[in-house]
This record gives C-alpha cells, sequence and structure tokens, in this order.
C-alpha cells in the first residue's frame, strides 16, 4: 500500500543552479496487486518521487506511507518494507552473486538458516545457480539483472519500487524485467514504477499517473485516459497532456 | 545505532577490501616490501658511502712549500694525502674537484716556524663535498700533529719539559644506555614513519568507500537497506581504521625484522664510521608509540571519510586527499627540528604532539602528564572528526551532491 500525501521537494539553491522545485505537491495511491506507472520526461520528477517513497531524500514539505509507515516519521521500517530496484543502482563487483544478495538479507536482519533458505529459494526460482559464485563484475548485463532483482526481493518486501529499471537493457533483459514486475503484482504485492517508455506502461500499468516539471497531471486506467483524451495511442495522450513543446 | 549492523557492514567491508588489488597494494605491498627496502637500505648506503669517501687518498698542493722542505716532507710521510705539484690555480682545482684541498703555507715557513713567528697556515676547501671536508680535516690533523712536534723539539732544545705543552688531558664519557642514543637518532623516526603510515594507509580504502562507491552507483543500493547511515558511515569507518593500523603494523614489523636481519652490518658499518653510535632499540618504546598512534589512526580515518564522502568522484576525493599529506607530513617533520619541544601548548597540535611524544618514548622517556593529555586531546579530535563524517553522511546534499 502506498498513499501520497502532496509531497514535495525543493533542492535549495547552490552556486551553480538556482532553486529546483523537482516534485510538487503531488497526491496518489497505490494498491496491493496493483501496478501504478509515473509516465514522464527525463527531469519531470520521477526519480526523485520514488526516491523519497524509498526514503533515500527526504521530503520537502508533504509525505507518504509506505506499507503502513511514514516516510518521514519511520524511514527505517520503510525500508525494510520495500524493494528498490533502479539502473543506478548497482551491484558490489568484488562480491559473488550470492555473497551479494545474503549481505543484503543480512542488512535487513536476516541470519542464519533462514536467510540462506531464502537465498536459496530465489536463486532457484530465478536460475541463477549456476553463476552465484561468480563475482559480480564478471557476469553479463542479464545476470547483474537478475542478482539485482534478488536482491530486492531477499526480504520479501510487501511494496516494490521500480525506477526506469529498463534503461540501457536489451530486449531480453528488459522483457524478463517486465515480466518480474507482472509477478510482483500476481503475488499481491503494491508495485509503482517508472518509466518514459510508452509500450512498457500500456503493458503493464493498472493506472497511469503522468507527470511533468513536478506535478502529476493526468491520473487513470489506461482506459479511462483513452476515453477521456479521445485518443487511443499513449503517446499521444501524453503529448496532449504535457503540451508539443516539451 | 545497532553493533550487529555495523558488523555486517564491517565484514563485507572487510571481505570486499581483501579482494581489490589496489588495497593489497597500499596496505600490504607497499608496507612490507617498500618501507623496510628504503629505510634498511639507506642505514646500509650512508655509513658505506662515509667509508668509501674515507677510503680515498686525496690529491692536495701544497702552495708556497718551495724553501720549507721539512713541513712538506712531513705532509708527504704518512701517505695519508697525495702531494702533487703546486700551480697557481688551485683554488679552481679545488671547486673543480681535480684537487681535495690545498695548503698554502706562508712564506720561509721552516725558518719562521723554528722561530714561533710563522703565523697562519691556511687549508683551502670545498664546504658542503664530504670528500674534500674529510681532506681538510685529515690536513688539519696532519698539521696538527705537526705543530705539537715541532713545538715538543723546540722546547727539549731550551731544556723545558715538554708536559708543560699539555697540563692536563679531556676526553668524554657516555652515560646514556645504547637504546637512548639510537633512540633519539634513528629511533626519533619511527613516530614520523608509524605516522605517515597509518595516514597513507587510510587515503585509499577511505576514498573507495565513499567516493567510489558513489562513483560505482552502489551508494544508491546500500542506501535503500534499512540499516540506519550512521551504523552504515560506522562500519566503514572501522574498516579504513583497521587498514590504517594494519599498514602501520606491517611497516613496522617487516621494518623491525629487516633491522634485527640487518642488524650486524649495521652495527659493523654503522661503529666503523661512529664509534660511539651503537644500533638498538627498545621493544617497550615501539610499543607505547603504537598505542598513542591509535587515536591518530581514528582522527586521519574520520576525516578522510568526511572529506572524500563530500566528492562525487574517486578522482575529484584525491584532488582534495593529496594536499592533506603535505597537513600530516609538516608537522611531523617540525617535531623533528631541533629545539622543538614537547611542552602544554605543543602537546596540544596533533600529529605534531604524537611525534613530539613518540621520541620521548623510544629514547625511554615515559612523561606521563603529557601522555595523558596527548592521548586525550587526539581522542578529542578524532571524536569530533567521527562526529563529522556521521553528520555528513546523513546529509541528503552531500550523498546526491550534483
Amino acid at each position: 500500500m502506498i498513499e501520497v500525501l502532496k509531497l514535495s521537494k525543493v533542492f535549495p539553491a547552490s552556486k551553480k543552479s538556482k532553486e529546483v522545485r523537482a516534485v510538487n505537491a503531488i497526491s496518489f495511491h497505490c494498491q496491493p496487486g496493483e501496478i501504478y506507472g509515473l509516465l514522464g520526461a527525463n527531469g519531470a520528477g520521477k526519480t526523485t518521487t520514488l526516491r523519497m517513497l524509498a526514503t533515500i531524500l527526504e521530503p520537502t514539505s508533504g509525505t507518504a506511507k509506505v506499507a503502513g509507515y511514514d516516510v518521514v516519521e519511520e524511514p527505517e521500517k520503510v525500508r525494510a518494507n520495500v524493494g528498490f530496484l533502479s539502473t543506478a543502482t548497482a551491484l558490489y563487483g568484488r562480491l559473488t552473486a550470492r555473497e551479494l544478495v545474503e549481505y543484503f538479507g543480512r542488512l535487513h536482519g536476516m541470519d542464519g538458516d533462514a536467510l540462506h533458505k531464502s537465498v536459496d529459494t530465489l536463486f532457484t526460482a530465478l536460475d541463477m545457480n549456476s553463476f552465484r559464485d561468480r563475482r559480480c563484475e564478471k557476469l553479463s548485463t542479464g545476470m547483474k539483472q537478475k542478482v539485482s532483482i534478488a536482491r530486492t526481493l531477499v526480504h520479501d518486501p510487501q511494496v516494490m519500487v521500480f525506477d526506469e529499471p529498463t534503461v540501457g537493457l536489451d530486449v531480453m533483459a528488459a522483457r524478463a524485467i517486465a515480466r518480474f514486475i507482472g509477478d510482483c503484482r500476481e503475488r499481491g504485492k503494491t508495485v509503482i514504477f517508472s518509466t518514459h517508455v510508452m509500450s512498457e506502461a500500456t503493458k503493464l500499468c493498472d493506472r497511469i499517473g503522468i507527470i511533468h516539471g513536478g506535478n502529476i497531471l493526468e491520473e487513470g486506467t489506461l482506459e479511462a485516459l483513452r476515453t477521456r483524451h479521445g485518443k487511443e495511442d499513449l503517446e499521444d495522450i501524453f503529448v496532449e497532456v504535457v503540451g508539443e513543446e516539451s | 545505532m545497532s553493533l550487529r549492523n555495523i558488523g555486517v557492514v564491517y565484514r563485507k567491508e572487510l571481505v570486499d577490501s581483501l579482494r581489490d588489488r589496489r588495497t593489497i597494494i597500499s596496505t600490504f605491498v607497499i608496507p612490507i616490501l617498500l618501507f623496510p627496502l628504503l629505510s634498511v637500505g639507506f642505514a646500509l648506503l650512508i655509513p658505506t658511502l662515509i667509508n668509501k669517501a674515507k677510503e680515498e687518498i686525496p690529491r692536495v698542493m701544497i702552495v708556497g712549500g718551495e724553501n720549507s722542505p721539512l713541513i712538506v716532507e712531513a705532509l708527504k710521510k704518512d701517505h695519508k694525502i697525495e702531494v702533487v705539484p703546486a700551480t697557481p690555480d688551485f683554488e679552481t682545482q679545488i671547486t673543480d674537484r681535480k684537487i681535495r684541498a690545498a695548503v698554502v703555507l706562508p712564506g720561509d715557513f721552516d725558518v719562521a716556524a723554528n722561530r714561533g713567528e710563522a703565523g697562519k697556515v691556511l687549508v683551502d676547501y670545498y664546504e658542503g663535498d664530504i670528500k674534500s671536508e674529510l681532506a681538510q680535516k685529515t690536513v688539519k690533523d696532519m698539521l696538527n700533529d705537526y705543530r705539537v712536534d715541532l713545538a715538543k723539539s723546540l722546547l727539549t732544545a731550551k731544556g723545558v719539559p715538554t708536559g708543560l705543552l699539555q697540563p692536563f688531558d679531556v676526553d668524554k664519557n657516555n652515560v646514556a644506555p645504547p637504546e637512548k642514543v639510537s633512540g633519539s637518532g634513528f629511533g626519533g623516526m619511527i613516530p614520523y614513519f608509524v605516522i605517515i603510515l597509518a595516514f597513507t594507509g587510510a587515503m585509499y580504502p577511505a576514498m573507495d568507500l565513499t567516493a567510489g562507491e558513489k562513483e560505482r552507483g552502489t551508494m544508491e543500493t546500500i542506501l535503500t537497506s534499512p540499516v540506519s547511515r550512521t551504523d552504515l558511515v560506522l562500519g566503514k569507518f572501522f574498516l579504513v581504521v583497521t587498514a590504517s593500523l594494519a599498514t602501520a603494523i606491517l611497516a613496522l614489523s617487516s621494518m623491525g625484522i629487516s633491522f634485527l636481519l640487518a642488524k650486524h652490518t649495521i652495527d659493523q658499518q654503522i661503529s666503523k664510521s661512529d664509534p660511539g653510535f651503537h644500533f638498538a632499540l627498545d621493544p617497550r618504546g615501539v610499543l607505547a608509540v603504537f598505542v598513542m598512534i591509535v587515536p591518530l589512526s581514528v582522527l586521519f580515518s574520520a576525516t578522510m571519510l568526511a572529506v572524500s564522502l563530500f566528492a562525487k568522484s574517486f578522482r575529484e576525493a584525491q584532488t582534495y586527499i593529496s594536499p592533506m599529506t603535505f597537513v600530516v607530513i609538516l608537522p611531523a617533520i617540525i617535531a623533528l627540528l631541533p629545539g622543538v619541544e614537547l611542552n602544554t601548548r605543543t602537546a596540544l597540535v596533533p600529529i605534531l604532539s604524537t611525534t613530539l611524544v613518540g621520541k620521548e618514548l623510544m629514547a625511554g622517556n615515559h612523561p606521563w602528564g603529557f601522555i595523558a593529555l596527548i592521548f586525550a586531546s587526539s581522542c578529542v579530535y578524532a571524536s569530533i572528526a567521527i562526529g563529522a563524517a556521521v553528520t555528513l553522511f546523513n546529509r541528503e546534499s552531500v550523498l546526491f551532491r550534483s
């Protein structure tokens, strides 16, 4: 369960740049078993929003409840219930796949048999046993992606946050990620993901929020958006919402 | 703060670092191989060079000795110097190192000296050139001997007892135990070495675990874990301290072992060039120095963590950290200057105080009041630095500086 309430993030002015209002009092919610897609161009505020939900960044004002915990009041409990995956979240190259996943399990307070069992199950489910003892730096992109997925799942989080998870991946790896996101919904997890790829959003999302300049300009199921704008193609809808010039 | 979580982070960083070739080189290879090679090498090389310079028979000119065969003969007699024919450009020849020194005799020296009116004999040499200085010393000693002999024979001829030339004798007697002698000399260098090593040992991991992680994108990954940022930075901090102390311990032990192995040769070499010098070190002194280094190593580790945390990339961290090397070397060098002593003011200057008290400890002195003051003040500085590192790590503007 994710409930976002007037969430804002302002990056203070520095020598090089003026004050940036990256996210402007946005509100939305996402139920268990639902995929919410944040659709927006680069710089629209997607990453900042998701980072606030994962409590990597602190909101300037407003708040959000993730898995029942407030991101401002109890950030550590939020992190304990969230799996966060983005292309920016790299792996420790000198750890083996297994060591890496176990390390994150330990950081989530797991230990001993429970940890080993959870890791074994994950490695079998994701078909990773052939490279479990290979160092992450030696893995192919697809294998790395699997390790990242296992890393986000090791503590069996209720809420999954994906920040542009397919950027830079080839077709096969991107499809695997998409399938994995779908699986998360099947297992009743609350899923939010950001993308600027229209086809991905069309295929996966139960509801879509179009974000631009830190504001959510339009929100609804794909069907609702299509009826409201009288257009079939999500890209056309998107352009109509955010305006042609941007 | 959770000890378990700090331990989990620490163990992971340890495994990670031990697999990193660059850590292995900076923590193990350099201290084990380089420093003993340098220090033992120098210890062996310097006496060898001095002895070699001493073995040379210097070429010396005697200027103005044409009608004074007695003194010229006396200088030639022992073959300690090679007398070469005089030329008017003797000064240039010294400068060009064709000859090492020149003796300039006043006119009619033999005759005048017998009357006690010869005036001054000049020994020309080139200051700063060790071979010329040695030649000058040899020639001066020979002239002194000749003068005493001449005086004795003149007095005898007049029936005066020669003992009057030297009514009493003066001799020196060293009461400091050998380890104190070397403690103030070579031993005084050891704290300095250890401080530099404690700094360089912390340098690479401090940058790699902060700026390096940002650069590789693992910082964001680790921040998604429920472990508090304070636990994360403390786990990293303990790893940096470990590397810092390990570097210093390894370098010290490896230097110690190489010295023990080379001790015989060094003792021989050194006593040949300086009979008053004996090589000995007090192991308790070394240990005490080490205890004093611990808070300093904590200070180094926390400061470098805080500074490199600020950097976006490893390279940027390097540009911040490299100048800090001078900040560390400078007080350590000041402490080696003569006249800089331990007092309540210097005891409060970090690094400088540790070098100074280390010098005392190596010399077998235990100024307990200062030891307590320095240990306490270093601990205060170290805690401030840890506080700064923890605070910075909790600030997202530092972690996500762009």
